[in-house]
């Protein structure tokens, strides 16, 4: 176990090693020179010059990538060529937005699609089964960000319960907060609640079919016994690969709701890091999400060797 | 072990099963009706998608113009057709560079198993799939700027290891079949027996991811398009449109309801034609649904 799991994480760390290359080295060839950028289009050359070896932009690539990288192993995660404050403090504000606004979808997505995905696979081909799958089939197709303008349409502009936009802080109150990141998460939940139904109702359909579950219906459990003792368990392990893979996916997700609801959040601010050449900014988020992938994928792998002891033994 | 006769049958009953699945029917009309607007709109469109008519802004519906009109008094059913030509294109294009880029590789590492080209190929399959795609594909755009051209190459950038993933998982089962071995005895090298024998056997799995892809893509560059990334004005695109109507959700919600039901349509035509094709192509999987 402790073996699989080393190994997992130096496969991971070599992952996290590589993309960190990738991110340096794509956000080193967007054009435009941030010194430039940040002096503005009248700005006397020696000026931009000196900007520039302060910020260290005329070292070279290898040894910028290197501070860089040991920079953020000492938590230091430079400072924002534009906001001329910490990198690290301006990521934290703003992950205060992204990562509850995660979680909320997370937790909404799976609320809706456990009970949908067990109520469809235990009344197979029945009306329930099809309304849910229709349902699902329509929320897989559905654009969030469409998703989320509706929202805003009925209940903000229409019904007037929600704001159509913004975000108080959480010196508003955790409530008044959650409030506004409700709409939010129903648009990034919906979508990916309808793929993690579909994945619960095939994952037990299949368990259904297995041996273990005839015999336990040939001992005289009931359907419905068999299904809720002994098949579900079972089933969940695909499912669980499915929400380790949609906390990624809602991170990132958010970039694009973020921008519909004017949260100020990671997506948004990569968005404007980006637009003021402030790539310090840009490359410390992108790495963070790329970290926050692999981690939830280490996660996901160490609570499949606890769930499933075979894995284990497997890949030894 | 090549193909077992019921394999055969099946393929001589295709076209029927395909008549009796309503899913496959509706994905397909839906398709190609799609297919049909995009292709008609470089011969006709009810108005010019492109014209201005400040007089004739914000239209609801009308028997003039069937969608309405935008805030600049464009016909919005002329520039959904037009719209569509720009999502489908822009699709394809992505999902074939997916194809063309992913399936060689995937061949290629499951045909020299265990080599280090094998490991490289795999381990540069982890690194794409270690980022958010949308978050890479907004820095892509953004590192050569915005535009259809570098939307599809965002796009199709994360459809590679997708393909490569695909079709060295089904080829490594394959490469174990009697068929491969016997062609491995008749001499023929491990490039012709991907080319001639495991390639033709991958077919079916392809075509339905790829309408799984193809709409994956649709909606990517919808969100793109959404964000400014996406194709540039004056071409008219879906995702552009939302962004447009967003501005007016309170005064003209119809604005935004037109372009999103394109996108919604669009993407359920091809998802339940991937899951037609897939039942179809699977008799097993035909036979539980009987």
């Amino acid at each position: 176990m402790t073996l699989y799991l080393l190994r997992r994480l130096l496969s991971l760390s070599l992952t996290l090693l590589a993309a960190s290359i990738v991110v340096f080295l794509v956000t080193e060839i967007i054009p435009g020179d941030p010194a430039a950028f940040m002096m503005g289009i009248n700005a006397d050359p020696a000026a931009i010059a000196a900007l520039r070896s302060e910020l260290g932009l005329d070292q070279p690539v290898a040894f910028r990538y290197l501070n860089w990288i040991v920079g953020m192993l000492q938590g230091d995660f430079g400072q924002s060529y534009t906001y001329r404050v910490p990198v690290s403090e301006l990521v934290g504000d703003r992950i205060a937005v992204s990562l509850p606004l995660t979680l909320y979808a997370l937790a909404l997505s799976t609320l809706i699609a456990f009970p949908a995905g067990v109520f469809a696979a235990s009344r197979r081909n029945a009306p329930g089964d099809i309304a849910i799958m229709g349902v699902t089939q329509l929320g897989v197709a559905v654009p969030n960000f469409w998703f989320a303008m509706l929202l805003v349409l009925l209940f903000a502009i229409t019904l007037q319960w929600f704001s159509a936009g913004g975000f108080p802080g959480w010196d508003a109150g955790v409530l008044v907060a959650l409030k506004s990141l409700t709409l939010p998460a129903i648009a990034l939940a919906l979508p990916q609640a309808s793929i993690l139904a579909r994945v619960m109702r095939s994952s037990l359909l299949d368990t259904l079919d297995e041996d273990f579950v005839r015999t336990a219906r040939a001992k005289g459990l009931s359907r419905s016994q068999a299904l809720w003792g002994h098949a579900l368990r079972n089933a969940l392990i695909p499912v669980l690969t499915i929400v380790g893979l949609q906390f990624s996916f809602l991170l990132a997700g958010g970039i694009i709701i973020e921008n519909v609801f004017y949260l100020p959040g990671l997506g948004r601010l990569v968005f404007q890091a980006i637009s003021q050449r402030d790539l310090i900014v840009v490359r410390s988020v992108i790495i963070l999400l790329v970290f926050a992938v692999v981690a939830v994928t280490f996660l996901v792998d160490i609570a499949y060797a606890i769930a499933d002891p075979r894995l284990r033994r497997q890949r030894r | 072990m090549s193909a077992p006769p019921a394999d055969r049958n099946a393929e001589g009953n295709f076209l029927g099963a395909a008549l009796r699945h309503p899913a496959f029917i509706a994905g397909l009309v839906l398709t190609l009706l799609f297919v049909g607007a995009a292709l008609l709109s470089y011969l006709w469109t009810p108005y010019d998608p492109t014209r201005l008519d400040i007089a004739a802004k914000l239209q609801t519906p009308t028997s003039g113009h069937w969608f309405g009109t935008d805030h600049f008094g464009r016909d919005i059913f002329s520039m959904l057709m037009v719209g569509a030509r720009v999502s489908i294109a822009v699709a394809i294009i992505a999902v074939g560079i997916g194809v063309s880029l992913g399936v060689p590789l995937g061949l290629y590492a499951a045909a020299h198993r265990g080599s280090l080209l094998d490991e490289v190929v795999m381990r540069g399959n982890d690194l794409i799939f270690a980022f958010p795609s949308l978050l890479l594909a907004i820095l892509i755009t953004a590192v050569f700027g915005p535009g259809a051209v570098n939307a599809i190459i965002a796009i199709g950038i994360f459809n590679i290891p997708v393909f490569a993933r695909l079709s060295r998982g089904a080829a490594l089962s394959l490469w174990t079949r009697e068929f491969v071995l016997a062609a491995r005895v008749a001499g023929k090298g491990r490039a012709r027996i991907s080319v001639e024998h495991i390639l033709p056997n991958l077919m079916n799995l392809l075509i339905v991811q790829g309408t799984i892809q193809f709409s994956l893509a649709v909606l990517a560059e919808a969100a793109l398009a959404y964000v400014g990334l996406g194709a540039q004005p004056p071409l008219p695109s879906w995702g552009r449109m939302l962004a447009d109507a967003q501005t007016f959700i309170s005064l003209a919600p119809h604005l935004a309801l037109f372009p999103g039901l394109a996108i919604v349509l669009t993407v359920l035509g091809l998802n339940l034609l991937g899951d037609g094709l897939r039942d179809l192509h699977d008799p097993r999987l035909r036979r539980a649904r009987t």
